[in-house]
């Protein structure tokens, strides 16, 4: 009776895990990281976030194995001066897409267990309010890069963007 | 009296057109202002810059006169900002190779202005990640905030208590002096490597 009462359970949490997983909330795409210089503590990640669904939704809490916190981080310019906040949570409104890029948004990692390293991949948990918890790769490229390593803004002007506009004549 | 009506009228047009043109004047240099929101006051673009005295990666003492011959490019900022300051490192690593032997010509200056954690160690490795010509510069506080100051530079700390921790605000701007040590143009941080290449380019070239 027990155990069937314990199936019952641990099978009522993994469906609604699943349900959790496969609804068409916030969707997560483009994960990348910076390599970090030298012996800098302090790394950042950038990600799209793209909520195609009807409700808003929010990013409550990101984490990782390799930082001992991780925090959503907002880059502020005030005449010139930059100033870092943090900007959690993050509300990803119905129909609309927040891309983390640099002085933008941008996943903070602080206390890194050690550098990150160009060509490696950061693994990333994000937990949304309603789409529930994500789990993305995201791949390290150059200390200062622009966008996703081998992509067309990776190391190039931030002007760019991802439109492929440096391709032009 | 015809005519005198319409010469009035004209004058009083052109004084409206001078008004006008006034006006936009000083709209376009406010939205100029605006835009860069760094832009050095007419009349005193000579401020920037100045004598400073601060330690470098190998623990020597330098001054600004030991970069006279060569144009400084020079960006203050910390090691544990993982946006902005990388952004810029990475622009000037970018631009340093686009340039070629030109680059020989400038010095590039990375200033901590978080002089308590960025020792002249962690300084070496943070700017040899971007290219080895990048000189990292610490020193005492005072001689950080004298730097900053003759700079036009200002940062400040902002406590981040719930992980124990402070980031510095501080201007995000990178200034080119020229081998005399004399103010030339400061660019902001977004430039890009491509176009801050350029516009050194265009200024190495001359001398
Ligand atoms: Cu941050």
């Amino acid at each position: 009776m027990l155990r069937t009462l314990i199936a019952a359970i641990l099978l009522t949490m993994t469906a609604g895990l699943a349900v959790a997983q496969q609804t068409d909330g916030v969707r997560v795409s483009d994960p990348w990281a910076r390599a970090t210089p030298g012996r800098a503590p302090n790394g950042a990640a950038y990600l799209t976030l793209v909520n195609p669904g009807v409700g808003a939704d929010r990013l409550v809490a990101v984490s990782t194995p390799a930082a001992e916190k991780a925090e959503i981080h907002e880059v502020i310019m005030e005449k010139g001066v930059m100033q870092m906040r943090p900007a959690g949570p993050l509300t990803i409104d119905a129909g609309k897409t927040v891309v983390l890029k640099p002085g933008g948004y941008h996943l903070m990692l602080m206390g890194l267990k050690q550098p990150l390293k160009a060509g490696d991949t950061l693994p990333l948990t994000l937990t949304f309010e309603k789409a529930g918890v994500r789990q993305v790769a995201a791949p390290i490229g150059a200390a200062g890069a622009m966008g996703p390593a081998g992509g067309p803004t990776a190391g190039a002007d931030p002007h760019a963007g991802h439109d492929m506009s440096q391709h032009k004549p | 009296m015809r005519k005198r009506r319409s010469r009035l009228q004209t004058s009083r047009r052109l004084l409206w057109i001078a008004a006008g043109a006034i006006i936009v004047v000083a709209l376009v240099a406010g939205l100029e202002r605006w835009i860069s929101g760094i832009g050095p006051q007419p009349g005193a673009a000579q401020a920037i810059g100045g004598p400073f005295s601060l330690i470098d990666q190998e623990g020597r003492r330098v001054t600004d006169r030991e970069f006279r011959g060569k144009w400084m490019l020079v960006y203050f900022g910390y090691t544990r900002c993982p946006d902005a300051c990388p952004t810029t490192l990475n622009e000037v690593a970018g631009a340093l190779e686009k340039l070629g032997p030109l680059a020989d010509r400038l010095q590039p200056l990375f200033i901590t202005v978080d002089p308590a954690r960025d020792t002249a160690a962690e300084l070496t490795s943070y700017t040899k990640a971007f290219d080895t010509r990048i000189l990292g510069l610490t020193g005492s506080p005072a001689e950080i905030a004298q730097a900053a100051t003759a700079y036009r530079i200002t940062f400040a700390r902002h406590e981040m208590p719930q992980v124990s921790d402070y980031a510095m605000d501080h201007t995000s701007v990178l200034t080119l002096l020229d081998a005399s040590g004399r103010f030339v143009i400061r660019f902001g941080d977004q430039i890009g490597q491509d176009r801050l290449a350029e516009k050194l380019r265009a200024f190495l070239e001359k001398g």
